[in-house]
C-alpha cells in the first residue's frame, strides 16, 4: 500500500469510528466531541483529494465553530448535561432500516455512473485554491458579494432572536 | 504535493504521543494516596461552588453565533489573499465592498450592545 493509501485508511477509520461513536455513545457532550474528531477526519480526506481550501474551511468552520455552537446548545439546555440522561434513541430498530435504505440508495446512484479519473496526478499538483479563488472573484463575483449580504442577514437575525431587549438600551 | 503535509503528520504523532505518554507515565509511576481534599474537583484552588452541570446563560450562545459569522467572513479572505496581487485594484474594491457590508452588521451589533457583558 502506498503512503496515500495508508493515510486514506487511517483517516477513513477515524471518520467512521467517531461518527459511529457520535450516535451510540450515551453522554451527549462526548458525542459532540467525537463529532469534532469526525470532522477532522473529513478535513484530512479533503487534503488527500488536493482540496486544501475545503480542508481549511472544514477545520475553521466545522471543527472550530459548529462544534462550539453545539456544545453551547447542549450547555444551554436544562438537564441535558445530567449524567442520567441518555441521548441514544428508543427508535433504534426503526432508524436502522431507514439508514441502511439511505446507504443503499447512495451506493446505487454512485455506482450507476462512472467518474473520470485524472490519468496524471501531477495535473492536480498546483492545488485547487488558486483556480477556486479566480472563479470566486471573477465570474462568480455576484454570489461572492451576495454571501456578504446573507452573512449580514444572519447577523441581524441572531441579534433579534437571541438578545433579550433591555429597557434603555441604545437603538 | 502531499509530502508538504508530512510535518503536520509528525506534529500530530508527537502531540498524541506526548499526551498519552504523560498520562500513562503519571498513572504508572505516581503514588496514589487519595484523601477527600485531593479528590475534590480543581477550581483554581477554591472550594468548588455548585454543580458543574448547570445551564449557562444564553449570552454565550449569542457570542458563539457572532463568532461563526465572522469566522465565515475570514474564510472568504483566504482565496482572495492568494490571488489579490494579480487582481489589482479591482480585487481590492471587491473585498472592500464585501467587508463594508459586514462592517454594517458589526456596527449594528455594537450599537445594539450585544458585545457588552454587563
Amino acid at each position: 500500500m502506498t503512503g496515500q493509501g495508508v493515510a486514506f485508511a487511517v483517516l477513513a477509520a477515524i471518520t467512521i469510528i467517531s461518527a459511529l461513536l457520535v450516535v451510540t455513545i450515551k453522554n451527549i457532550v462526548r458525542s459532540a466531541l467525537f463529532l469534532a474528531l469526525s470532522f477532522v477526519g473529513v478535513a484530512g480526506l479533503y487534503i488527500l483529494l488536493n482540496a486544501e481550501f475545503l480542508a481549511a474551511v472544514q477545520v475553521l468552520i466545522y471543527v472550530g465553530a459548529i462544534t462550539v455552537l453545539m456544545l453551547f446548545a447542549i450547555m444551554l439546555t436544562q438537564q441535558i448535561m445530567s449524567a442520567k440522561i441518555s441521548q441514544t434513541t428508543e427508535w433504534f430498530w426503526l432508524a436502522l432500516p431507514m439508514a441502511l435504505a439511505m446507504l443503499a440508495t447512495l451506493i446505487f446512484f454512485f455506482a450507476m455512473r462512472t467518474y473520470p479519473v485524472n490519468p496524471a496526478p501531477d495535473a492536480l499538483a498546483v492545488g485547487t485554491t488558486m483556480p477556486l479563488a479566480e472563479a470566486l472573484l471573477k465570474p462568480y463575483l455576484l454570489p461572492f458579494e451576495l454571501a456578504s449580504f446573507i452573512l449580514l442577514a444572519a447577523l441581524v437575525g441572531a441579534i433579534v432572536i437571541a438578545r433579550e431587549e433591555k429597557p434603555g438600551a441604545t437603538d | 504535493m502531499l509530502s508538504a503535509y508530512f510535518p503536520i503528520l509528525v506534529l500530530i504523532v508527537l502531540a498524541t504521543g506526548f499526551a498519552l505518554g504523560a498520562l500513562t507515565l503519571s498513572h504508572v509511576l505516581g503514588p496514589k494516596r487519595p484523601n477527600p481534599a485531593k479528590s475534590e474537583p480543581y477550581e483554581c484552588g477554591m472550594r468548588p461552588i455548585g454543580s458543574a452541570r448547570q445551564r449557562i446563560p444564553v449570552r454565550f450562545y449569542l457570542i458563539a453565533m457572532l463568532f461563526i459569522l465572522f469566522d465565515i467572513e475570514i474564510v472568504f479572505l483566504y482565496p482572495w489573499a492568494i490571488v489579490f496581487d494579480h487582481l489589482g485594484l479591482f480585487g481590492l474594491v471587491e473585498m472592500i465592498v464585501f467587508i463594508a457590508i459586514l462592517v454594517v452588521g458589526y456596527v449594528y451589533v455594537w450599537r445594539k450592545g450585544a458585545l457588552e457583558w454587563e
